[in-house]
């Protein structure tokens, strides 16, 4: 699905990626850990292409994507969510996901000429939202101002509007971050559930351990800008550079 | 020419002016200072095709068409810049438009302007101001027309999340330059048509009256409306032109009522940022048309 060889950036002099290859398979859930510092977000900047690699080649689906602008890969298919929550803040909840909808006629001429079937795909939209937003229980909230939503649920909102666009990737900054472990145990589980039920391919960071082991498929550690071991869970547990770098000694 | 009448139609053609504002700047949060320059563009490309003889029709229409040129031109280099950047770079662009007005003088006569532009004429010629004042009403009620139908639609939606967060829109599909370039030319395209009709209703034009502080009381009207709300720039517009009327019956010194004209709107908008920093008109709130 998602193909990185030999991926480079540099900045003014520290490898703030170097030299980084790893795939994530179709229909898996791979994670991305390391400790602060060590490129994770970086990556997903190139990935996403909000930044621009030195060095190295990113392929979606086979098709070689490095040189394309960031909404360019958006359109291709790959979603993201940021670190420090992006919503559209005064703007409603539903038109937060109604953004993220494809064949949503936002061409200037859709606008002037607005057909039937526009409106009638409008509202098929709404009703796509909906579904998505009910995953993540935000359903009741559709006509609230995004900056009206706690913290957890404008995290929530964020990974639903990244789903709604139907991509082949999702890639997810440290979703659970800042979120109460019951909230973590839902995001957990509702990954999983859109693995299994949609065959969806999600890329996340995170540095909670415990969610981390629980959901992915396979872990790919990444210390100094480069991935240092990669496998599943309980491979990467063992690594002893993994745990020299990152995990500590567990008792 | 009746007083009323006269207020009326400069109230319509301030309505295109900051209508055409706030949708550059209201929805899609770019921080335009020059949209005088493509009021004066307008103008000045009006009154001059006239004068060469081309009828008031194609003139207005050519108003309409070049101002969105230069908005073009103006949004290539300019759009890549973001927030405060982008207000000095079109500040710059509009101080460059009236530079050229001023001592381009074989074409517009520099500072001494332009007299004796031909009254508007379309199959009737507007020679009254009742005439005169229809033909604005009309003009501003399309404008408001086109311009609310562009920004409740998906295409005004994505405009107000390039607003909102422009790294978000991007990542989500959005060519965000795009939209930008859109939004700015249609915004200076609509100046454009109102520099026409201010040309062809006072039939004078000189470079005075299309500077920066002819810029800062269209964003003051767009502000003190609300941003992102058309019926506030309507009511912006309305409150700002009325306001400093009633000095025209005190008997003072021009220059003092002058001065006292730029004071209020001062402590108009200072008054209203502490207060209602939103503008008089929120933005009108999305509503999903849910089917239980």
């Amino acid at each position: 699905m998602l193909e990185i060889k030999g991926l480079h950036k540099d900045f003014g002099g520290i490898k703030a990626v170097n030299e980084c290859h790893f795939t994530v398979e179709k229909g898996k859930i791979v994670a991305l850990i390391g400790p602060n510092g060590a490129g994770k977000t970086t990556l997903f900047n190139l990935i996403s292409g909000f930044m621009v690699p030195d060095k190295g080649t990113i392929k979606l689906m086979g098709e070689d994507i490095t040189s394309l602008l960031p909404y360019q890969r958006a359109v291709k298919g790959i979603a993201r969510t940021f670190q420090l929550i992006r919503l559209f803040p005064k703007m409603t909840v539903m038109e937060n996901m109604l953004l993220a909808m494809k064949d949503s006629h936002e061409e200037l001429h859709h606008a002037l000429w607005r057909t039937r079937k526009i409106k009638e795909e409008e509202i098929k939209n709404v009703e796509k939202a909906m579904d998505v937003l009910k995953l993540v229980h935000l359903e009741g909230k559709v006509d609230e101002l995004a900056e009206n939503l706690s913290y957890g649920q404008q995290k929530l909102l964020e990974i639903a509007r990244a789903l709604a666009s139907d991509p082949k990737i999702v890639m997810l900054d440290e979703p659970a971050a800042g979120v109460n472990p019951t909230m973590i145990k839902k995001i957990g589980e509702l990954l999983v559930k859109l693995k299994k039920e949609k065959g969806m391919t999600i890329l996340f960071i995170e540095h909670d351990m415990e969610f981390v082991m629980n959901i992915a498929d396979k872990v790919v550690v990444l210390d100094y800008g480069k991935e240092i071991a990669i496998g599943t869970p309980q491979q990467v547990k063992k690594n002893k550079q993994v745990i020299d770098a990152y995990l500590g000694v567990t008792t | 020419m009746g007083y009323i009448e006269h207020l009326l139609i400069i109230i319509c053609i301030y309505i295109i002016l900051a209508v055409s504002l706030n949708l550059i700047m209201g929805f899609t949060g770019l921080l335009n200072l020059g949209h005088a320059a493509f009021f004066g563009i307008g103008a000045y490309t009006s009154a001059l095709l006239t004068l060469a003889g081309v009828p008031f029709g194609i003139a207005f229409i050519a108003s309409f068409v070049v101002a969105g040129m230069f908005g073009f031109l103006i949004g290539l280099p300019c759009l890549r810049l973001r927030g405060d950047y982008l207000a000095i770079a079109t500040l710059g662009f509009g101080e460059i438009i009236r530079a050229v007005l001023k001592n381009w003088i074989s074409l517009t006569r520099g500072p001494l302007g332009i007299p004796g532009i031909p009254k508007a004429s379309f199959f009737i010629t507007f020679d009254t101001s009742v005439k005169f004042l229809v033909f604005a009403a009309v003009i501003a009620v399309v404008t408001i027309g086109i311009v609310s139908r562009l920004v409740h639609s998906p295409f005004g939606r994505v405009l107000k999340s390039i607003r909102e967060d422009e790294i978000a829109a991007q990542a989500l599909g959005k060519n965000v330059m795009k939209y930008k370039m859109i939004a700015l030319v249609i915004g200076a395209a609509f100046a454009g048509i109102a520099g026409s009709m201010y040309a062809h209703y006072i039939t004078f034009i000189d470079p005075s009256s299309f500077t920066l502080v002819e810029t800062i009381l269209i964003v003051s009207m767009v502000v003190l409306g609300g941003l992102g709300s058309l019926l506030g720039s309507v009511i912006g517009v309305i409150i700002l032109v009325l306001l400093p009327e009633p000095l025209r019956f005190v008997q003072l010194p021009s220059a003092i009522v002058a001065a006292i004209r730029q004071m209020l709107y001062a402590i108009i908008l200072i008054v209203l940022m502490i207060v209602r920093p939103q503008g008089m008109v929120g933005e009108k709130r999305y509503k999903a048309r849910v089917e239980e």
